[in-house]
C-alpha cells in the first residue's frame, strides 16, 4: 500500500497555478526525489504533504487516510526536514527529546527513545554539545534524529543540502539515503539539483511548471528522457534541430542546418518533419579518423575545459554550430587542444529524436 | 595591463586572521579563481582587492600602481556581487548606463558602449525590461555588463553565480569565460564551487585558513595536487594508509597492510616512512589491467547518469571508491561479488602521514 498518495491535486496562488492535477504514490520505504527548476512547483508539493497549505483540489492520504484539512502537527508520520532548524539554546540531548518530551511520555521511555535515536545517528557521544559547536553535517544528523525520535516515518526534504559546501554536499546525501533506508523510512527530497538526485533516488519525479514532466528510476529517466526539457534537465545534451529528409527500415537521415546530415536509428517521425536531435556530451567523442557505423562531422576544438574528473570539448562544426563532448579521465581524454580539427563522432543508435517544440527549442532547454 | 600583486596581505578581525601574509600575482588576462572550505579568507581576499576592507599590513597593486588607499571607484575595476544587485525600479539600459549617468560622461559615448556591452554579453533581454521580468541568469549577465561599462580591464567576480539553480549556473560558467577572453579581460573569481573554479580558470587558487596553501592550473591540481587537503578538496579521492617499503627506479612501494602492497612512481618519500596514498575514483579500473591490482569485495554500486561509482571493501576494512562510464559497456560486477581493482602507478600520490592526523587533514571546516 502506497504510504503518501496525492489524487488530483491543484493548487493556485492567484493568478499563478502552481500545480497541475498531480497524481503521485509513494510506496512505504521508498526514497523518492522530486526534481525541477526554481518555479516548478517543488516545494508547494511538498508543503501540501507536510499540510502547511492546503490545495484546491483533490485529495492527499498518509497512511491510507484522508488527510485535507488536517493540521501539519495532527499529520504524525510527517517531518518537515529544512534548514537544520534546531534551537540553538538547548543542546543536542533536549532537541531530540523535545518531541517525545512533547508528547508527555514517561521519562524511562524518552530516555530510551531519545538515547536509540542518537546512536543511529551516531551522535551519542555529543549528547551535551550545542548547535553552534557541531559541524553543519552533525547539525543535520541532529536534524533529523529530532524528527525520528518524534516518530516520523516520512521525511519531507526540502533541497536539505541547499546551504552546505559542494564537497560537504556529496557526502551528506549518501550518508543520509543510508540512514533512511537503514531504519525503513520513507523521504520525499526536493532539489534541483539533478546528480543528486539521480545518486540518491529509488525514483524520480520531475516537474515544470506545476506538472509532472515524467517520473521513473534514475537510470530510466537519463537513457530514456521522454522530453528535450528532461534530456536538457537531466544530463545535458547538445541539441540539433533539422528535418527528416529520408526515413528507411533501418533509421532515418536528417538535415540539419549548414547541409550537414546525420543518421539516426529512431523512425518515428515522417519525411519533412522537423525534428531535434539530442546527443549526451558523454556519447560524442572525438578522433583523427571517420568511425565506421557513425556520424563523423569535421570540426575545430575551441575550448578544453576540465570538469569535476571529465574533460569537456567544444568543438565548433562547419555549420559554426558548437558541440561538446565529455569524457572521464582515466579512460584517455587529453589528445586534444584549442584549434586542433577533429573528427566528431555520435552513433545513430546514441541520438535521441524529438519533435520540434511548439514553444521554441531555447524555451525547452531553459537557455538562459 | 592589469596585472595584480598582492604583497604580504594580511587581515585580521579580532584574533581571527583572514588573510595571512598573502603573496599573489595574476597575470594580464589570467582568469584565476580562489576557492576554499567556508572561512578560508577568500571573500576577504577578493574584498581587499576592490579596496572594500584595507588590509592591516601588506600592499596590493593593480597594473603596476599601489592602490592601498585608492577608493574603490578609482581602482578601475568591475565588480559582480552574488546577490544580483541591479536596481529593481531601473530597466535593463538604466541599470547598464547608470554608472556613466552618474559620472556625468557624455550620453553619446555611454550609449554606444552600452550597445556593445549588450551584444558582447548577449544580453538577451529587451531593454526596456525590468529586473523581475527577467530569469536570474539574465539578471546576472545584465550585472557583468553594468560593472564592465567603466571599460575597466580587471574583473572581480565575488560568488557571481551563486544564486542562480545549477542548471543556469553550468551554462553561465561558459559564457562568464567566453566573455573574459573575448574582451581580454583579467578576471579574479570566488566560488564555493570548486567544479566551476575548475571548469573556468586558468589557473586555481587553494587557500585554507588564510592561507594560498596551493595554486596551479586545474588540470594540475587535479592530477598533481601538491598537498593532500588539495586531493580531497578538488574532486573525489580515495586515501590509504601506508609506509614505503622499498624504492627502485620504477619508484616506490608501499605496504598497506593486511597484505596489499601498491607501486606510486613518486620517489619522495623515504624508507619506512608513513605515508598517504591517493587516488582518483576514475583512474582505478576493474580487473587486474596493471601491476598494481588490489582485491576487495563489493559493497554497493550508485548510478548517476552516465557514470557508476562502485563501492569496493578492501580486505583491511576499508572502502575505495571505483568511478566508471557506462559507455565502456563492461560488465558492472554486483553487491557482494569478490572483484580486483587496478590504479596505474603513476595515478598513485602519495603523501606524508600528516601529523594532526589523516582526519583532520582533510577536515572541510
Amino acid at each position: 500500500m502506497s504510504i503518501v498518495k496525492l489524487v488530483n491535486v491543484t493548487k493556485r496562488f492567484g493568478g499563478i497555478t502552481a500545480l497541475r492535477g498531480i497524481s503521485l504514490s509513494i510506496e512505504d520505504g521508498e526514497y523518492v526525489c522530486i526534481l525541477g527548476p526554481t518555479g516548478a512547483g517543488k516545494t508547494t508539493l511538498l508543503r501540501i504533504i507536510a499540510g502547511l497549505v492546503e490545495p484546491d483540489e483533490g485529495e492527499i492520504y498518509i497512511e491510507g487516510r484522508r488527510v485535507n484539512g488536517v493540521p501539519p502537527e495532527r499529520r504524525n508520520a510527517v517531518y518537515m526536514f529544512q534548514n537544520f532548524a534546531l534551537f540553538p539554546h538547548m543542546t543536542v540531548w533536549e532537541n531530540v527529546s523535545f518531541g517525545p518530551m512533547v508528547k508527555e511520555w514517561s521519562s524511562e521511555k524518552i530516555e530510551n527513545v531519545t538515547s536509540e535515536t542518537l546512536e543511529m545517528v551516531r551522535l551519542g557521544e555529543r549528547r551535551d554539545a550545542y548547535p553552534s559547536e557541531l559541524s553543519g553535517g552533525m547539525q543535520q544528523r541532529v536534524a533529523l534524529a529530532r524528527g525520528i525520535a518524534a516518530g516520523a516515518r516520512i521525511l519531507l526534504l526540502d533541497e536539505p543540502f541547499g546551504a552546505l559546501d559542494a564537497r560537504l554536499r556529496v557526502n551528506l546525501r549518501t550518508q543520509l539515503r543510508s540512514l533512511v533506508k537503514d531504519q525503513g523510512l520513507t523521504a520525499i527530497h526536493v532539489t534541483h539539483d539533478q546528480e543528486e538526485a539521480l545518486m540518491v533516488a529509488d525514483r524520480i519525479v520531475i516537474l515544470r511548471e506545476g506538472r509532472i514532466e515524467q517520473t521513473g528510476l534514475p537510470q530510466d529517466i537519463y537513457n530514456h528522457p521522454k522530453s528535450i526539457f528532461v534530456m536538457s534537465f537531466v544530463g545535458g545534451a547538445n541539441f540539433l534541430d533539422g528535418v527528416v529528409s529520408r526515413v528507411t527500415g533501418s533509421g532515418s537521415t536528417i538535415e540539419i542546418r549548414g547541409g550537414l546530415r546525420i543518421r539516426v536509428s529512431d523512425t518515428s517521425n515522417g519525411a519533412g518533419e522537423r525534428v531535434v536531435v539530442g546527443v549526451r556530451r558523454e556519447d560524442v567523442s572525438l578522433g583523427k579518423s571517420r568511425k565506421r557505423g557513425f556520424n563523423n562531422l569535421v570540426g575545430e576544438v575551441l575550448d578544453v575545459m576540465f570538469v569535476g574528473g571529465s574533460i569537456e570539448y567544444v568543438v565548433r562544426l562547419e555549420n559554426d554550430m558548437t558541440m561538446l563532448s565529455r569524457i572521464l579521465l582515466g579512460e584517455g581524454s587529453m589528445a586534444f587542444k584549442e584549434g586542433d580539427m577533429v573528427i566528431v563522432s555520435f552513433h545513430p543508435s546514441e541520438c535521441h529524436v524529438f519533435q520540434y517544440p511548439e514553444r521554441g527549442l531555447l524555451k525547452e532547454i531553459e537557455a538562459i | 595591463m592589469p596585472e595584480v600583486k598582492l604583497v604580504n596581505v594580511t587581515k585580521r578581525y579580532g584574533r581571527i586572521i583572514a588573510n595571512d601574509h598573502i603573496n599573489l600575482t595574476i597575470k594580464d588576462k589570467e582568469y584565476i579563481s580562489v576557492i576554499g572550505p567556508s572561512g578560508c579568507g577568500k571573500t576577504t581576499l577578493i574584498k581587499c582587492i576592490a579596496g572594500i576592507i584595507e588590509p592591516d599590513e601588506g600592499e596590493i597593486y593593480i597594473g603596476g600602481r599601489l592602490v592601498n588607499n585608492v577608493p574603490i571607484e578609482d581602482r578601475g575595476i568591475g565588480y559582480v556581487f552574488q546577490n544580483i544587485a541591479l536596481f529593481p525600479h531601473m530597466t535593463v539600459w538604466g541599470n547598464i548606463t547608470y554608472g556613466p549617468r552618474v559620472r556625468g560622461f557624455p550620453p553619446e559615448e555611454t550609449e554606444a558602449i552600452a550597445r556593445e556591452m549588450i551584444e558582447m554579453i548577449k544580453v538577451t533581454a529587451r531593454v526596456d525590461a525590468y529586473p523581475d521580468e527577467l530569469s536570474g541568469g539574465t539578471q546576472q549577465k545584465t550585472a557583468v555588463a553594468r560593472a564592465l561599462m567603466t571599460r575597466s580591464r580587471l574583473l572581480l567576480l565575488d560568488e557571481p553565480l551563486g544564486a542562480l539553480d545549477l542548471k543556469v549556473r553550468a551554462a553561465l560558467r561558459y559564457e562568464l569565460r567566453r566573455i573574459v577572453k573575448d574582451l581580454g579581460l583579467t578576471a579574479l573569481h570566488v566560488t564555493h564551487d570548486q567544479e566551476e573554479a575548475m571548469s573556468i580558470s586558468d589557473r586555481v587558487v587553494v587557500m585554507r585558513r588564510g592561507r594560498i596553501i596551493e595554486s596551479g592550473r586545474p588540470i594540475e591540481l587535479y592530477m598533481r595536487p601538491k598537498k593532500l587537503f588539495t586531493a580531497n578538496f578538488v574532486g573525489e579521492a580515495n586515501f590509504l594508509v601506508g609506509e614505503v617499503k622499498l624504492i627502485t627506479g620504477e619508484g616506490s612501494i608501499i605496504d598497506l597492510g593486511d597484505g596489499m602492497k601498491i607501486l606510486s612512481r613518486d620517489r619522495s618519500r623515504e624508507m619506512g616512512e608513513r605515508v598517504v596514498v591517493a587516488f582518483r575514483p576514475e583512474f582505478a579500473s576493474l580487473g587486474r589491467t596493471c601491476e598494481n591490482a588490489l582485491a576487495g569485495k563489493m559493497t554497493s554500486i550508485i548510478y548517476s547518469g552516465d557514470l557508476v561509482r562502485l563501492h569496493v571493501e578492501l580486505p583491511n576494512g576499508d572502502v575505495i571508491v571505483v568511478k566508471r562510464s557506462l559507455r565502456l559497456y563492461e560488465p558492472i560486477p554486483r553487491a557482494g561479488d569478490e572483484v580486483t581493482v587496478s590504479v596505474p602507478p603513476e595515478n598513485i600520490l602519495v603523501y606524508p602521514y600528516p601529523e594532526r592526523g589523516l582526519h583532520r587533514e582533510l577536515s572541510l571546516e
